[in-house]
């Protein structure tokens, strides 16, 4: 038996997570100092994961199979493709950077890591889940922590308020699509949760456009897809920076993931059929979303918002089902991750200083910490899809893919890219440089040398992925050419 | 009973109830000899002895598959029976810890016994296998009840509880026993199995009459299980009465109207069931599901929350039953199982908080994280199991209640289901926050809590995860436990 890696790294978190909670409630560096292993250690194994999947063979691999219920064909399944590889990696990545972020955190950090880690081996287990039922268990694991950390450690005007709606939204969401699987379940008469064997059922036509709706628009919720991206913006805003970070970077990922595996992958003639709605609604996420975003004075609404926008792009890519749309939407599930971890960071810093997140009345910080600007612009670079960062290789197939199916939505769509821009630029010109008031002179002063490992962290990756992007394409290449085979080898 | 037919092994099916009586009475004796500082004491006898009642049940009276009738009838020895014995008997062990260190509860020694008196009653309500022994059965674990539910005299709310309960117990067992006699007038039986028998030989019998009786025979067993419209006792009985008595009677009390209801459903009306069960018990599940989570809403009281909750569950375990299959009322069975440790462990935390504060309004729990943050974590564990979150023993029993109406074509009630789960998502995250947000002046004063809560709620929390967890070998037994039936 081969070491169980990707156990190891699912379980890792909420290990981590239980030990901590068994700490007295004022050994505070032991608590983060616990958590910061964990998190290291998680990502090790997760870039180890990476590396080491072999593209000759492709197909899943780093396989675990057990029995949980074998009464209702219930499994614990793992595996890894080209698809979910590079979330893996992306859950590690903002695991540890979020720890790292959190350093400072004096008001229960027991329970904050706790709860945070509790979240993360949900989306791990997600991510990594090839067994339907396994999916939902892992799902909702990792929605209900999302509540405290925002109830809890969340930003005092409206975190009652936001955390509410987030979780609401995203149970119904869930239950919605559960439903939908257990008619995939019983109408399969396999007997089984196994994805790979419900892939290859064949549901009837009608059966699959019914309930593809419910399926994928359940998941997509989380995905934040027009018009129920609501709750995302309100819950981004009002978390804490730590889970701010987790939730546009790698929860709503949750969504587009689940969203394609089991709406897409398992209801494939569905998706044909439904591919023009979804098609239309991630458009107008797209473009309202960045027009919204230009519109904020809130810092960090304006990225709130611009996930939307960018996270449209996903969804957009998923609706074309053609091979550079998918490849496209895989990467930017990375790349977005990353960058919108990296925002949220930078925006958690200077609101720390500053107490305000009113862009009219920020200016000059480039002055008192420059590494945080730099990190911002180049982030703001990628979100603006520049070559050479990792944007560009996401967005550019994904508009090919569009292209190829339709050219009026690529050009619509490409609106998007200028209005990102404006409002980049707007915040780079206004909170970085301008000129810096006497009132933040004296106070602030530049972030810690945590801080500054997790933005270069983040950077970095960001970099070589727009410079070498073959470390990734054709990862998600070979994960994209598993689904397309679905399609009849399109 | 047929003398001739005795045989010592029939012992076996009645074995938990004979301990169960030995164990009441030798609490009994030492109520009447132990000085009054022992007392206290009494409770860890009630626990340990119902801890050994069950090892030595698992031991040696494990049914076989093959269910027979003992006792001239009376009794139906078979893994239902035996499933649900236990949960009782697991529930009233754990209700005997939090009563220990209650007040007004926990140096009585009639409060004890009473308890297991009406242990014995559903014990035998689980098993009976004829409508005599069953009215008996459920007489003995009613009256017990309506007692301890008004055990504080003293206590104005405590005994207009007991009254309320049974004013409204009472009528409605007069009803379950008017639709009794007409059963065995129309059949001539009080045998369970021998109205089944003679069911399925004659058409002859008038449906109008049966249904009609089976209509009656419900209004009893809603009125056990709390289900709409015979629901209006549960939340002003849950208010007044003893918080451990509420939670005895939320879990195992409740867990005893579903054993019967499986087994009357099931045994005497199947050859009826097709034509009318499914639509009268899909409209009791909707309604008592829906009404539950949306009084709940607005609840100030905590007991009164879970007593609203504890119906909507009720309409849960309800859809189990729409479905009319293997499948649907093995999720049944183990929906009570996580049902009766999550409930006893939420209402512990209540005993453990309102016995320090003295307050049940849900306002007072805000900063128990602060104050105590293992009672918080343990609430947390039961409201989030409550409302159905993984890996909770409650998320996994409300997917297969779900998906035994999918099964059966339900899935507008599926629907129905899940947005109601939401409802109650929301009323469990209301007080959630209360505990883990809000601050309180007596936030830095903490909460003590005594060993017997710490050691019951430590097993149910453990439970509720294990349950969540593992949940095959449950499932298994849940099973065994329905498949006796067909």
């Amino acid at each position: 038996m081969d070491f169980p890696v990707l156990s190891v790294i699912v379980f890792t978190p909420i290990v981590a997570g239980l030990l901590i909670l068994l700490f007295p409630a004022e050994r505070k560096n032991e608590v983060r100092v616990t958590a910061l292993a964990a998190a290291a250690f998680a990502l090790i194994l997760s870039v180890w994961v990476y590396f080491s999947y072999d593209l000759a063979a492709g197909g899943y691999q780093f396989v675990e199979n057990y029995n949980w219920l074998p009464a209702l064909g219930i499994s614990y399944i793992v595996g890894v493709d080209g698809m979910n590889a590079p979330l893996v990696l992306l859950t590690g990545v903002v695991m540890l950077t979020g720890v790292l972020i959190s350093w400072g955190i004096d008001d229960r950090p027991r329970e904050f890591f706790a709860f945070l880690f509790i979240l993360a081996s949900g989306v791990f287990g997600v991510f990594v889940a090839q067994d339907l039922f396994m999916l939902f268990f892992f799902y909702e694991i990792a929605v209900f922590p999302m509540y405290l950390l925002i109830s809890i450690w969340g930003w005092v005007k409206t975190r009652e308020y936001a955390a509410m709606k987030l979780t609401l939204y995203l149970f119904i969401g869930s239950v919605i699509s559960l439903v939908g699987a257990l008619a995939m379940y019983f109408n399969s008469g396999l007997n089984t949760f196994n994805m790979l064997e419900l892939a290859r059922v064949g549901f009837s036509k009608d059966f699959q456009v019914f309930w593809f709706p419910f399926v994928f628009f359940g998941f997509a919720i989380l995905g934040g897809i027009f018009p129920f991206h609501n709750w995302s913006p309100d819950g981004h805003v009002a978390a804490p920076t730590a889970v701010s970070m987790f939730h546009a970077g790698v929860l709503m990922k949750l969504g587009a993931f689940a969203a394609l595996r089991v709406g897409i992958m398992l209801l494939p003639e569905g998706a044909q059929t439904w591919k023009w709605l979804i098609m239309g609604l991630a458009t107008v996420n797209v473009v309202y979303g960045a027009f919204i975003a230009m519109v904020q004075t809130d810092f960090k609404y304006v990225i709130g918002f611009s996930s939307v926008s960018h996270m449209g792009l996903v969804m957009l890519g998923f609706s074309t089902l053609t091979r550079d749309g998918l490849l496209g939407a895989g990467i930017q599930m990375f790349s977005h991750g990353v960058m919108t971890a990296l925002f949220f960071a930078v925006v958690g810093m200077v609101y720390d200083r500053a107490h305000t997140r009113e862009i009219n009345e920020l200016g000059g910080f480039s002055k008192k910490m420059p590494w945080v600007a730099v990190a911002f612009i180049i982030g703001g670079l990628v979100s603006m899809g520049m070559p050479g960062l990792s944007g560009f290789v996401a967005e550019f197939p994904i508009f090919m893919g569009v292209w190829q199916v339709q050219p009026i939505v690529a050009i619509i769509a490409a609106i998007s890219i200028v209005i990102t821009a404006s409002y980049i630029i707007k915040i780079i010109g206004k909170v970085f440089f301008g000129p810096l008031s006497d009132e933040f002179e004296h106070h602030i002063g530049d972030v810690t040398a945590l801080d500054k490992v997790a933005l270069v962290t983040l950077c970095v990756i960001l970099i070589t992925l727009g410079v070498y992007p073959m470390v990734m394409s054709p990862l998600v290449a070979s994960g994209v050419q598993s689904i397309l085979s679905l399609f009849g080898g399109a | 009973m047929d003398v001739q037919n005795f045989e010592p092994s029939m012992i076996l099916a009645i074995l938990p109830e004979i301990l169960l009586l030995v164990l009441a009475g030798f609490v009994l004796a030492c109520d009447a000899l132990w000085p009054e500082e022992r007392k206290r004491n009494l409770g860890w006898l009630t626990a340990g002895g119902l801890a050994l009642i069950l090892v030595v049940s698992l031991l040696v009276a494990v049914p076989s598959l093959q269910s027979r009738l003992v006792f001239g009838g009376m009794v139906q020895q078979d893994w239902l029976g035996f499933a649900f014995k236990l949960l009782f008997i697991f529930g009233a062990a754990i209700t005997a810890m939090f009563a220990m260190d209650h007040a007004e509860l926990g140096e009585r020694g009639e409060f004890y016994v009473l308890m297991l008196v009406s242990v014995i009653g559903m014990s035998l309500m689980a098993s009976a296998g004829d409508i005599v022994m069953l009215y008996l059965a459920v007489e003995t674990t009613s009256i017990p009840l309506y007692i301890l539910a008004g055990f504080m005299r003293k206590d104005v709310k405590s005994t207009e509880s007991g009254f309320k309960y049974l004013l409204f117990g009472a009528l409605t067992s007069t009803v379950m026993l008017y639709g009794f006699s007409l059963l065995f007038g129309l059949t001539g039986s009080t045998s369970l199995y021998g109205i089944e028998a003679l069911l399925a030989k004659t058409g002859l019998l008038p449906v109008t009459m049966l249904v009609g009786s089976l209509m009656l025979i419900l209004v009893g067993f809603s009125f056990k299980v709390s289900a709409v419209p015979f629901h209006f006792w549960a939340p002003d009985v849950y208010e007044g009465a003893p918080t451990p008595v509420a939670g005895f009677l939320s879990t195992a009390s409740k867990a005893a109207g579903f054993a019967v209801l499986l087994r009357v459903l099931f045994v005497v009306f199947t050859p009826y069931a097709l034509d009318y069960w499914p639509a009268v018990l899909a409209a009791l599940a909707v309604v008592t599901m829906t009404l539950g989570n949306l009084v709940a809403l607005t609840q100030k009281n905590i007991k009164r929350l879970l007593a609203y909750s504890s119906i909507a569950h009720a309409g849960y375990i309800l859809i189990g039953f729409v479905s009319w299959s293997i499948l649907g009322m093995t999720s049944v069975v183990f929906y009570l199982i996580a049902y009766l440790m999550t409930n006893l462990a939420a209402f512990g935390v209540v005993t453990a908080v309102s016995r320090v504060t003295g307050k049940d309004e849900i306002a007072s729990y805000a900063g128990l994280s602060r104050r105590s943050p293992t009672l918080a974590l343990v609430i947390m564990v039961a409201f989030l199991s409550l409302a159905g979150m993984p890996p909770l023993g409650g998320f996994i029993a409300k997917i297969f209640v779900f998906a035994a109406a999918v099964q059966a074509g339900y899935i507008w009630l599926a629907f129905i289901g899940v947005i109601n789960s939401i409802f109650g998502l929301y009323y469990y995250l209301t007080v959630l926050k209360v505990v883990y947000l809000y601050r309180s002046e007596d936030d830095n004063q903490p909460l003590p809590v005594s060993r017997p809560y710490a050691i019951a709620l430590g097993i149910l929390s453990f439970g509720i995860i294990l349950i969540g967890t593992l949940f095959a070998p449950w499932y298994t037994w849940a099973t065994a436990a329905v498949t006796s039936l067909f």
